[in-house]
This record gives structure tokens, sequence and C-alpha cells, in this order.
């Protein structure tokens, strides 16, 4: 199969994204281009930023790469991109509220009622919970991809504990130090106010009656792939960054444990998974999370960004949904297009994939960082025969899509300038009003023809650039 | 500030400066062995007796040799005392705190790291050859001090850091004393002779003291030099100076009086400073050298124990490993 690529420089056909993109491959040559790609890496290892890598031999920590030519997107699309994500944030959290509570869009027959029931991240005890102010996913960071037919798609709404954006804040500063005299004279959004308006998204989100609310972040420690990301945020910020075993409950509020006492917190922006964050309550064996912390939930005394039981709203069958969702809560056609997704979970659409394993994407319903993910076109018989077997095991927990062919930015390699296939992951703050950061991360697969772009598998990232 | 923030950056600290102290130690035998200077040979066996890890090194190297304790002090990452250890612990401590320090900190803290882990592929070049990378770990070590100095508020978190690096310092001056007394003369009849001389101005110039005491005491009077790097008032790595500090930086935590104590650190560390306070190198001597410097140690250990206790321990909280003191 050799799809039709879609190249972001090659097809730039706004007036000043052309004159960027010329200025960009046509302004330095490829010696230069080389030595700032140098510079921008070295910079990235002496300030330590890096992630950790589980079971990796050579140490656990990894600096990530980062390519210097950025991805870019002109104003009109952004437009478009911001107002889309904006819609589909407004109509999953009134889907969360729906869900847990009257359950009105399985009522009305649009969503199959076993589709919930049989979901794993729906969180029983989230059941008639309204977190403060309605908010269920305070920060969401959405995968998009632009395929070859040039329509951009929604791949991934992550809902639950989205990292990344740390990256595109020191991915700015490093292509401010390494590439100046291209900055000057190009009018990029900026992105350096996210952190002033993560908090203000937090304070805003407090439990009623606090006034001057603490905040902290909740790390599940030093040796998490994102802990540099949970330090940066807090540092930037100015929260302190906490760990499990920091905090306990108290006389009915969360506290924390310090030199000169315990001292209340009550909004915890948390960077653990649902099923760490109290043993007593999901996961029993938890050693990261808090005990008792629900209850101090559900009794309103607490906030928690995001709000616990959200996985249920980006389930990969549920998405599937989300176009019908929108329409149900909002009574608007989608603005971004959905990814066509067969439900395996389905008699027909379980048939269908099975039939056409080698042409499609299988992809686990319940997992993220690319994990569990079957290439059809690139998988051996064996492999795809085993796919078909789990299909069949467990239906529930399988998807599939087709071939997406993602499109290519201008990267740096040994040989100079060559296309690598890109995705993009805005981030979107929910506190009093929805906000999107101009641009997001946009990660790239730096090996040819890979279209794989998890950092933990050999993806890097590029600074994305919206032009005003 | 919280408990695990406030261990960490006690912790960060405690382990530069003795990965600085390491440095040297390893310098001030160096000293006392080069050059031929009256004939002494090389003895390395004291570096490791005062080092406190005697009985690891003697299981896994056997008889000292110049290599292999200088690879076991430098490189050796089972020696949980070895500079690369030590700078390993100050990062991995950092690292958890790294929202608390400021940029440049923690970039330098990071730069120093990365010297260390990088200066492996020398090894060979280093353990022939150290004083340049023993340098390099001393100005690290400085550059680190002034760094907090010039850009960390004075404020609970400057404070941790500053009880680590001064109760770290006493610790290792007192140490780097014990050195000499292991440090066996040729003969007895040496004693007070020129190879003396010789090996009090070696220990001297390895805590950057030489030209400080000079200009206090002049010549080399072996109870005089004591007497400077255990009570001088002035000198910012004598164990006076260390002490005081750190009974400072306690009562500036709490924000009580130094006239009282509110928690056994505070008393424990009290104590300690006013017996150095009134106490003088004859009373010392007399009692003992290496008995005196022995028990300082020992009280140091304790005061570790009594901070931990007020000001780190978490009532759900069940560390995995502490830290070695």
């Amino acid at each position: 199969m050799n799809p039709i690529q879609f190249d972001e420089y090659g097809n730039a056909n706004d007036e000043v994204a052309k004159q960027v993109v010329t200025n960009l491959l046509d302004g330095l040559s490829f010696e230069d281009l080389q030595l700032r790609q140098r510079a921008a890496s070295e910079h990235l290892r002496m300030l330590g930023i890096t992630f950790n890598v589980y079971g990796h031999g050579d140490g656990v920590e990894k600096v990530w790469p980062m390519d210097i030519l950025p991805r870019v997107i002109d104003a009109g699309e952004w437009a478009m991109i911001e107002t889309g994500l904006k819609q589909r944030i407004r109509a999953l959290n009134l889907f969360l509220d729906d869900i847990y509570g009257e359950q009105q869009i399985i009522a009305d027959g649009i969503l199959p009622a076993d589709l919930i029931e049989t979901a794993t991240s729906f969180r029983e005890v989230c059941r008639g919970q309204r977190p403060p102010h309605g908010v269920w996913t305070h920060i969401t960071g959405t995968d998009l991809i632009r395929h070859g037919d040039g329509t951009i798609y929604v791949l991934e709404d992550n809902l639950r504990c989205p990292s990344g954006v740390s990256y595109v804040l020191e991915n700015r500063e490093v292509m401010k130090r390494v590439l100046p005299e291209v900055f000057s004279g190009v009018r990029v959004s900026p992105v350096e106010d996210y952190p002033e308006l993560l908090l203000k998204t937090l304070i805003e989100t407090a439990p009623d009656g606090v006034d001057n609310p603490t905040v902290a972040v909740l790390t599940p420690g030093v040796y998490n792939s994102a802990y540099f990301e949970h330090c940066f945020l807090a540092q930037q910020m100015g929260v302190e960054l906490v760990c499990g075993d920091d905090l306990i409950v108290d006389d009915g509020v969360v506290k924390m444990q310090t030199t000169k006492g315990l001292q209340q917190v009550d909004v915890i922006y948390r960077r653990i998974d649902d099923d760490f964050l109290d043993p007593s309550c999901f996961r029993e064996d938890s050693m990261l999370g808090v005990p008792g912390l629900m209850q101090v939930y559900r009794d309103g005394r607490v906030t928690l960004a995001n709000a616990p039981g959200n996985g249920v709203a980006d389930d990969k069958a549920v998405y599937a949904y989300v176009p019908q969702i929108i329409q149900f809560y909002l009574g608007e056609e989608p603005i971004l297009a959905n990814v066509p997704t067969y439900i395996c979970a389905d008699v027909e659409q379980r048939q269908y994939v099975l039939d056409h394993l080698d042409a499609l994407v299988v992809k686990p319903t319940n997992e993220s960082g690319g994990y569990g993910i079957v290439l059809g076109p690139e998988s051996s018989r064996e492999e795809l025969d085993q796919c078909a077997e789990s299909i069949q095991k467990d239906p529930r927990n399988f998807i599939a899509q087709p071939m997406l062919c993602l499109s290519t930015v201008p990267t740096i390699t040994d040989k100079g300038p060559a296309p690598r296939h890109v995705d993009l992951r805005p981030f979107i703050l929910y506190g009093r009003d929805i906000q999107v950061m101009p641009g997001g991360l946009t990660r790239v697969a730096l090996r040819e023809g890979s279209m794989v772009v998890n950092s933990s598998q050999g993806g890097g990232s590029k600074d994305t650039w919206v032009l005003k | 500030m919280l408990s695990r923030v406030a261990e960490s950056l006690f912790w960060m600290s405690r382990y530069v400066e003795r990965a600085e102290n390491v440095a040297r130690f390893v310098e001030v035998n160096r000293d006392l062995s080069l050059g031929g200077l009256g004939g002494t040979v090389a003895q390395w066996g004291p570096l490791v007796k005062a080092s406190g890890d005697e009985e690891a090194f003697l299981e896994r190297y056997g008889e000292p040799t110049e290599r292999s304790v200088l690879d076991f002090l430098i490189f050796d990452e089972q020696n949980l005392n070895s500079i690369r250890s030590c700078v390993n612990a100050a990062r991995e401590n950092g690292r958890m705190v790294r929202e608390t320090l400021s940029a440049s900190m923690w970039e330098e803290l990071n730069r120093f790291y990365l010297q260390v882990r990088d200066a492996i592929v020398d090894r060979e070049r280093i353990l022939r050859r150290p004083h340049r990378f023993l340098n390099d770990v001393k100005s690290s070590s400085h550059l680190l001090l002034g760094l907090k100095h010039a850009t960390v508020s004075q404020g609970e978190a400057w404070n941790f850091m500053r009880l680590g690096s001064l109760l770290e310092r006493a610790d290792k001056t007192s140490r780097i004393l014990d050195v000499k007394y292991y440090t066996l003369l040729p003969k007895p009849d040496d004693v007070g002779t020129h190879l003396d001389a010789v090996q009090w101005s070696a220990l001297l110039n390895s805590t950057s003291a030489l030209a400080m005491y000079r200009r206090r005491f002049g010549t080399i009077v072996p109870e005089q030099v004591a007497d400077f790097l255990i009570l001088d008032r002035a000198f910012p790595r004598s164990i006076y100076y260390c002490v005081a500090g750190a009974e400072r930086a306690l009562h500036d935590i709490t924000g009580v009086s130094t006239d009282y104590f509110s928690n056994p650190a505070e008393q424990h560390v009290g104590k300690l400073r006013y017996e150095l306070t009134f106490r003088g190198i004859e009373d010392i001597i007399a009692e003992g050298m290496h008995e005196f410097v022995d028990s300082v140690q020992v009280r140091l250990n304790q005061i570790g124990v009594e901070i931990d206790k007020a000001f780190f321990a978490r009532p759900t909280h069940s560390r995995v490993q502490s830290q070695t003191q």
C-alpha cells in the first residue's frame, strides 16, 4: 500500500504560512541547520529535560529528541480546529454529567446500555457525583492527525491525565535560543501563558466556599515517565508537588504534611490514574494514593483535576459515538471529523474487522501510549491470527479503524531535511471557560516511514507554530 | 514546606558537600605521600580507615593500593560514599524537589552529575592523575553554594540546604583530622620534626585552610592546627563554625530563640555548640584528639537523627531506605 502523502510544508497554501516555510527551508544552509539541531539537543540534555522509560537498559532517563523544524499551522485552519475542540469538550463534559447522572442518552437509545455497563473505565462509585462547577475535564490533550486527503481527524480524546505540555513550553524556549532570527518577523501565537492559565483553571474549579484555595500537583513519583512534567508544572505555577505519602485525610479534608504541621489542600491536579488514587476505594495495593481521598471528594471538599471517572468518555468504543454525542447534547454538527471506527463488540462490525484485519488498525479500548496496537498492513500472518484470537476472546476490548496516513513535516536527518510523519496534541483547559492553547505538542516519528510517534517508541517532538 | 521536600533539600546539600569532602580527603593523602618529602611512602590504608568504610573496602578490594583506594572513593557505585554515588544521590534528591530549586541551581546540579557520570570513560587517566578531576568536583560544589546564595530566597528551603551542608562539613572536617591521626609517622621520633610540619600543612591545605591559618597563627604548631580546624570562630570549615551555623539554621527554621529549644534537634546541637564555645584546645588534647573527634562524630549523627524525627517524619510513611549519615 502506498497511500497519498500530505506534507504540511508542501501543501501550505496560506500566504503567511508559505512565506514562513520558505524562510525556514531556504534561509539556512543544511550545515547551519545541523549545527542548530545539535545545539538544541545539547541544551535539552543540560537542562535535564527527560522522560523515563520503563525497562530500558542504560538508565531510566532519556532526553526526548526535539527536531528544530517546526510544524506550521495557518490562522484560518487553527480557528477551525479551536472551535471544533471547544465543541467536543463541551459535549463530552455534558456526556459525563449525564452518564454518571440520569443517563438520558441511553434512555433515548443513542448509546447502547451495555457499552457503558461493560466499560472497565466506568466508575460505579462516581454515580450521582457532580464535580465542582460541573467540570470533568480540566485538562485535555486531544490527539489530532491529518490524513493523506488533507482532512484533520480526532484520533483520541485523552481526558484522563494527558501529558506533554511541558515539552511544548520547553521546545519553544529552545527554539528561541537556537533559531532567533527565524522567530523575529514571524507572528507566532505565544504559548508561554499556559502555566498561568492552568493555575487559574484550577483555582476557578475549587470547591464552593473556598476563598483562597491551596493547589497541589500530585505525582506518582520520580520514576514516573512524566515526572519531569509534574515538577515543571508545579514549579511554573508555584504550587507544591506532592506524592501520595505527603497527603493524609484528616478531619474530613485533605492535608499535606509540612515541616510546620498539617496544611489543608483544596485542589489537587492529580497525575496518577483513577486506579491508584485511593486504595480504600480503587486498587487496594496502590502505594501511590491517599486512603480516604475519594470520600473527601464525594463530600465536595476537594477538587480532583481531572475528575475521577473520565475514562469512560475516552474509551475507544465510546469514541465511535462522539459525533452522536455532540448531536445529542448540543444539537450541532461535529466540526472535527471522527475516524470511522468498527466496534468489535458488535457482531456485524466484528465480522467485518476479522475479514479485513490486514487492512485495519486494531486498538485495545482502554489503553493509551500506543500500547497494544496492531497495524494490519505491517503485521505478519501469525500476528494477525493472534490478534483475531484476542478479539474473539474479548471483543469489547477492541475496536478497529482504517489505516490512516499521517501527514509529514520536513525533519533534520543525516542526509538533510526529509519528510517524517507527525500528529498533534493540542491542550484544552476548562475552568470557568474553555480555552485552547494555540498549537500544542507535535510528535514526530523519527524513523523513515514510521507512523509511531510515541516517545516510548522512537518518537520525538517539534515546536508548533500557530501563525497570526 | 513539605516534609519530603525539606528532607530532599537537606540530603541534596549533604551529598554535594560529601562529594566535595571526599575530593579533599583524597587530596590530603596525595599531598601527604607525594613528592618524596622526607621519604614517606604512600599510605593509603589510613584514608580508608578514616573514611569510616574500611570494612566494605577490605571485603571487596583487600590490601589498599593507590589505585584501589582512589577507585573506591571516586568511581565505585557500590560504595555509597564514593564521589560518584554522592553526586548521583544529590541529583536524585534534587530531581525530587526540582520545582523548589532555582533553575540555575538545578542546571548546575545536572551538569555536575553529567560531568561525573561521563568521567567514567576517563577512569584510568583520572586514577593516575586525579588532581584536575578532584578540583572540578570542588568547584562544582562551590558553584552550587554560590548559586544557593545568589538565587534562592533565604527562607525555609535555604535553611534546610544550609543545615545539610554544615552538618556534613563538620563531620568531614573531623574525619580529615583523623587522617592525620591514622597516618603513622615513620618513627616515633619524627613527631615534632620537619616531616610532621609537612604533614600538618598538607592537612591544612586540603581544607583550604593553610593561608587562613597562617594569618592567625603563623608557623605550624600541631596544637594550633587542631585549634584552628576545631575551634576557630571565623573559618568556614572549622567544626565550631559549622555547628554554630547549623544551630542558627535550625532556629531560623523553627523561629525559636537560641535561648530556648523546641525539639531535641535544637537541644543537641545547642549543647554541642556550647561545649565547643567553652572548651580550650588543651582540654581536647588532654582528653585525646581521636577520642574527642570520635565523640563529635557520634553527636553529629545523633543531631541528624533528631532532625529527621522533628521535620522529615511522616505518619503514613514507610521510607524504603533511609539515607546514610
